[in-house]
């Protein structure tokens, strides 16, 4: 009988020797560094470039999932046009995913498998197969993790990895990711004593880990209900240039805009679907002028109405993972957990 | 990089003929259309359609025909936009693309029984034009009907045929309104509001559906409020860009606590729902 819950481990000597084998099969992706302190999630085909002490990668893994760009349709043009709806996809493991990227992962897997279902999503997700890596301390000061319950896994991956010193401890989460470690044949099964390691490496997590915000997470919506009118926004909002590198770099924002294209030839195109930003002044607009969200206050706000209030409607989930991707790419200096303790000490 | 056809993707159109092409104004074109299956769009009055003219993309734009009519279906259409000046160079016998219907239409079973106010402005005649006429298709089913109709001047006046049809009838009560006359106007003269203190209603049975731009809903709204008209019974259609229809892309949120989508919990809204909306 197959156990419930089942752990390997993998010698750090062997981790090239893994990512060799599973690049000779499949697209493998892993944080590696862009210089400055920046990382990004890039094909790897050895453990040589990746970077296991990282901070979250200037990109979320979103992308492989939702490009920036992506043809959702070709067509032809003139009497007798044609369309066909079409997927680009490619089977690529992501290595090296963070539990704040594993929850945005989650977050977006709700939202497109939702009806009207979003196949183009869905048909990529199918293709993908993640290995988590645990971080056992802060990434940095802008994180929020803690507060947004993702400093844990907490499923949404096939392995994960905890670094254990000389040997990476490694949970199998489904039938896939039990068959990379057979395949490998670099695994071993866990001893008692590196199962005791990784729950004191949790233990001393618990203790590391505190809320960034002085709040309670439960009590997060119905600050939010009382907020609509705070000044915070205006003061947020002032400061804020309505870039969209918030959205961008967002692991859990998926706004997207659809445009054609036309071909060199001029008689067949396609159809794009690429990210778009609540950020930027036209989102809301309509084509007859009016501007359902003409100010960048406005719009800063929705942003957070998102994240924090609208979705635990919808989806019963907070979609900020903790992550801070969108403290270190502000141009403004907006700092979410500076605006998030504003509204708590006004809210009080 | 592997690439498949999707079979069953939301983002497939189906393709449509035009069959007939009308200007209304200088700026409104009224389009006639049949799906190449032969088979009619089954939608409810209210609902939009995405419409596709490939090189120009898409843009959502509202059903103003009755599903009481056979076969086709119409759309008014301003040229406004990159898509709606595409389809403004089509002609009878060119083809577009069309997704849909999408959106949550008009109640038409609530409203079945009770007497209607519809007050429409502008081009919100549009959407309000494909439950008239399906009220008049089943007039029966209804008690009293009056309509209100605005818009800047006489040449803006849309579905002239329609207009002569409804004041012609013995079973609804046309009235309508133009914010500056001409020579040639004999009608009233002044904002929309100012024709609706005229009209006797029994607020237990009476629906108001309003169709019309944002600044007009406040005082319309108001006006009927003060009728004793319920909350719930003042029905509107908000205009947001409904880009995919899905209610994925966020552009047709509505800022509010409820978190609707234009495109999938509306457009069609009872007023209680959305009072609370700053920017209808």
């Amino acid at each position: 009988m197959a156990t419930h819950t089942r752990y390997y481990t993998l010698r750090k000597d062997d981790l090239n020797s893994f990512i060799v084998k599973l690049s000779r099969d499949h697209k493998v992706v892993a944080p590696v560094s862009k210089g400055y302190g920046n990382f990004a999630f890039a094909e790897v085909t050895s453990s040589n470039d990746i970077v296991l002490k990282y901070i979250p990668t200037i990109l979320p893994p979103k992308k492989y999932f939702f490009p920036q760009r992506e043809t959702i349709l070709t067509f032809s043009t003139g009497r007798g046009e044609n369309a066909e709806a079409i997927l680009e996809h490619e089977d690529t493991v992501i290595f090296g995913v963070h539990t704040c990227d594993l929850n945005g992962i989650q977050c977006l897997n709700i939202v497109f498998s939702e009806r009207p279902r979003d196949y183009n999503y869905l048909g990529r997700k199918d293709k993908i197969t993640i290995i988590g890596l645990e971080c056992s301390e802060y990434c940095d000061k802008d994180a929020s993790c803690n507060l947004m319950n993702s400093n844990f896994p907490n499923g949404g991956y096939d392995l994960f990895f905890t670094d254990l010193g000389d040997a990476f401890m490694v949970h199998v989460n489904t039938q896939a990711g039990e068959d990379l470690v057979e395949n490998a044949n670099l695994f071993k099964p866990a001893s008692p004593e590196q199962m005791a390691a990784l729950y004191s490496l949790r233990d001393a997590k618990r203790a590391l880990f505190k809320n960034e915000v002085a709040v309670d997470r439960k009590d997060i919506p119905a600050i939010f209900d009382k907020s609509e009118n705070s000044a915070v926004w205006q003061k947020a909002g002032e400061k804020c240039v309505g870039c969209g590198n918030c959205t961008n770099v967002c692991p859990t924002c998926y706004c997207f805009d659809i445009a054609d294209t036309m071909n060199l030839d001029l008689k067949s195109g396609r159809r794009v679907r690429s990210w778009d930003s609540c950020q930027v002044e036209p989102f809301a607009r309509v084509a007859g002028g009016e501007n359902f969200r003409s100010g960048q206050a406005e719009r800063l706000r929705h942003r957070y109405y998102r994240k924090f209030r609208y979705s635990l409607g919808k989806y019963y989930r907070f979609f900020c993972t903790g992550c801070g991707r969108c403290t270190r790419a502000c141009m403004a200096g907006i700092r979410l957990k500076e605006t998030l303790a504003e509204l708590v000490k006004e809210a009080l | 990089m592997i690439k498949e056809e999707l079979v069953n993707s939301n983002w497939r159109v189906r393709k449509g003929h035009i069959i007939r092409v009308k200007r209304m104004t200088p700026c409104e074109k009224l389009f006639e259309i049949e799906l190449e299956s032969g088979r009619a769009l089954d939608y409810e009055p209210g609902q939009f359609v995405q419409v596709s003219v490939f090189g120009a993309g898409e843009a959502p734009i509202s059903l103003c025909s009755s599903p009481t009519k056979r076969g086709s279906f119409e759309l008014c259409v301003r040229a406004a936009g990159k898509l709606t000046n595409a389809m403004h160079a089509l002609e009878a016998g060119d083809e577009l693309g069309i997704r849909g219907p999408f959106g949550k239409g008009f109640p038409v079973k609530v409203l079945a029984g009770n007497d209607l106010i519809f007050v429409a402005g502008g081009l919100g005649i549009a959407p309000l034009r494909s439950l008239i006429n399906y009220v008049i298709d089943n007039r029966r089913e209804f008690g009293k009907v009056d309509i209100l109709l605005g818009c800047r001047n006489p040449k803006e006046m849309l579905f002239a045929d329609d207009l002569e049809f409804w004041q012609k009838r013995v079973d609804v009560n046309f009235s309508c309104t133009v914010d500056t006359g001409g020579p040639d106007w004999e009608g009233n003269i002044g904002l929309i509001t100012s024709i609706i203190p005229g009209i006797t209603i029994n607020p237990e049975r009476t629906f108001a559906v309003v169709v019309g731009p944002p600044v007009m809903y406040k005082f319309v709204i108001s006006e009927l409020l003060k009728k004793k008209i319920a909350e719930r019974h003042i029905i509107l259609s908000l205009e947001r860009h409904m880009k995919c229809g899905m209610g994925k892309c966020g552009h047709c949120q509505i800022d509010s606590l409820d978190n609707y989508y234009c495109c999938q919990d509306g457009p069609v809204f009872s007023y209680d729902r959305i009072k609370n909306v700053a920017k209808m």
